[in-house]
């Protein structure tokens, strides 16, 4: 059994009265020593999933309504808050895009990461700050031991995102959580926080979900990838599989809308239109009216997911039928 | 392209005052520190690099949102940095920006004809109101919109309609250098592919020079004829297009280009 299952998993927000689905029958699994990237665009749910599996979204006009989620062998659901709480921080942790957001500007660095070990661990405040140090080593902040004591704003986005990620480290969790981690990073920067992930990895067995909107991310650190196209799972299989056969019109449409480096075309192939908006209901496949290859069936029936090989699970009425 | 450039640029610094206090001594932050490049009619030239690194203070510079410190920058022929502000308003149809949110930039409680009327009246533009419509309906037709959808408000689009409306209030004005600060940065993939390819063909259609400031690599490959790469201040490689991306030079520049996450298609 895999360290992480997540099935049929289906989350609405409330609004007016009504529950809207932003996440409809999302399935994947992850397993230990592996990353899964979920990659889509603005409002495809990807978040979400994410932020459902750490149980956060309580308190909001989001609603789980339907599937399971289960953390080793455990039915996450099933817990109660304190419970979860216990499992939160230690066993799984999460980063997120923006790390001066999701620091306090009012403590210093080495004080909140000893907050996150206390909570978890028995350790004296010595320890925990010893712990703190060594943490912030692993990451590679120069000078940990002096800069236990800055405070966030005295620490350039690249060396914040470290702090989030020695925080989420703290108590070697079994599972990280990634939420666009470099988004907000220079790509030189990027470039050494997706390495430091890779490296903890191999030298811990983290399993990771990767969240991004950016293929290129995706495909040069995932084993797994999920495409996401307004709550559904439109891709997925291995990120070599995928890479080698692209079979979801939309995956195809991401691809050619990214402008290369590496060499030049004149236009790019975009997709037309635009992501309908979450009140706008649409009957069939959600992607078809971008779709070039859509026929009439596409706008009555929502496609089942269809496998065009083992482990490489497409969404789409031609799935294996052809090229995209 | 022979003649003399459209603009030309000569050791522009723009310096900002970060430190000192009445007793304390001064300190200055070299955002832009003596830059040189040209752009000629016609021609798109991206200046790329990383946060910080000053590239949008070039165009803020340029656009005088910023004083300079030292250095020219002659739009045909002429200086614009010692300009007053007075003498500066008439070029500012022919020096047109376009910023990365769109939605800051346009005034939330007007309507889209209320937003591309103003720079109309106040360019000379358009005698009247029905003048005025005549050409807001054909800048939108332009940018891929329908021009009924001006007499509606900013907050009713998605990013991607704002931003070819930010595009479309631009075009109105015919500028002849267009500064595009990040234009297509906040924007989904798919949605920035398109109006990336917008970009591209009204700057061909037009014959519009452009200043397209961007930290996307890949972005600046598509829509670029030259590059200039900007390091703390200073630019460190400029060439053309296919030089910079194929056969870069500076240290800097290799590591940029070195550090993008690929994608390869493998052929089963």
């Amino acid at each position: 059994m895999a360290l992480l299952e997540v099935k049929d998993l289906e989350i609405a927000v409330a609004a007016g009265g009504a529950l809207l689905p932003v996440v409809r029958g999302v399935s994947f699994s992850v397993d230990e020593n592996e990353t899964l990237g979920i990659v889509g665009e603005s409002g495809c749910g990807k978040s979400l999933t994410s932020l459902a599996i750490m149980g956060l979204l309580e308190g909001s006009q989001l609603r789980l309504t339907g599937g399971s989620i289960s953390f080793d062998g455990r039915e996450l659901n099933s817990l109660s808050p304190n419970e979860r709480r216990a499992i939160m921080g230690d066993q799984m942790a999460m980063i997120f895009q923006e790390p001066m957001t999701s620091l306090n500007p009012v403590y210093r660095i080495g004080d909140q990461i000893v907050e996150t070990i206390r909570q978890h661990r028995d350790m004296s405040k010595r320890q925990a700050s010893d712990r703190a140090v060594e943490l912030l080593d692993l990451v590679r902040i120069p000078e940990p031991a002096r800069r236990i004591d800055s405070f966030p704003h005295q620490m350039s986005g690249g060396q914040r995102q470290r702090v989030m990620i020695a925080m989420a480290l703290a108590c070697d969790p079994k599972l990280l959580i990634a939420d666009e981690p470099t988004t907000a990073l220079d790509v030189t920067v990027q470039k050494e926080v997706l390495d430091l992930m890779a490296d903890l990895q191999t030298r811990m067995g983290t399993a990771i979900v990767l969240i991004s909107h950016d293929l290129g991310v995706i495909a040069e650190t995932c084993d797994k990838v999920a495409v996401m196209y307004r709550g559904k799972i439109v891709e997925a299989a291995s990120a070599a599989a995928l890479f080698a056969n692209i079979s979801h019109p939309y995956t195809r449409g991401l691809l050619n809308s990214i402008p290369v480096v590496d060499h030049d075309v004149e236009w790019l192939e975009a997709i037309p239109g635009r992501v309908p908006t979450i009140d706008e209901t649409l009957p069939g496949c959600a992607f078809h009216p971008r779709c070039s290859m859509a026929e009439i069936r596409c706008s009555a029936e929502d496609p089942a997911p269809h496998d065009v090989a083992t482990g490489h699970t497409v969404r789409c009425h031609f799935a294996g039928k052809g090229t995209v | 392209m022979t003649n003399t450039p459209l603009l030309q640029v000569r050791e522009l610094h723009t310096h900002f005052r970060t430190g000192g206090g009445i007793f304390a001594e001064k300190t200055w932050l070299r955002a832009v520190n003596g830059i040189s490049f040209d752009i000629h009619a016609g021609e798109v030239l991206s200046l790329v690099g990383e946060s910080g690194c000053g590239k949008s203070t070039v165009g803020r510079t340029l656009t005088q949102l910023e004083p300079s410190t030292s250095g020219a920058a002659l739009f045909n022929g002429q200086d614009i940095l010692p300009m007053t502000a007075s003498a500066f308003r008439p070029l500012r149809r022919d020096i047109q920006m376009i910023f990365q949110d769109p939605f800051a930039s346009l005034n939330p409680r007007l309507t889209i004809e209320q937003t591309l009327t103003e720079p109309l009246f106040i360019h000379g533009l358009a005698a009247s109101k029905t003048e005025a419509r005549a050409l807001i309906a054909d800048t939108l037709e332009l940018v891929g919109m329908a021009p009924k959808v001006m007499e509606r408000y900013p907050h009713e689009f998605s990013g991607g309609q704002r931003q070819r409306i930010g595009i479309a209030r631009v075009m109105i004005l015919k500028p002849k250098l267009v500064i595009a600060d990040e234009a297509v940065s906040a924007l989904d993939v798919s949605i920035q592919a398109q109006v990336l390819n917008l970009i591209k063909e009204l700057q061909r259609d037009s014959g519009m020079s452009m200043l397209f400031i961007s930290h996307d690599l890949g972005v600046v490959r598509h829509i670029s004829d030259r590059v200039a790469v900007m390091y703390q201040g200073q630019i460190v490689e400029t060439g053309d297009k296919r030089q910079i991306f194929e056969a870069p030079q500076h240290e800097y520049t290799k590591r940029l280009l070195s550090a993008i996450p690929r994608i390869t298609e493998r052929v089963a």
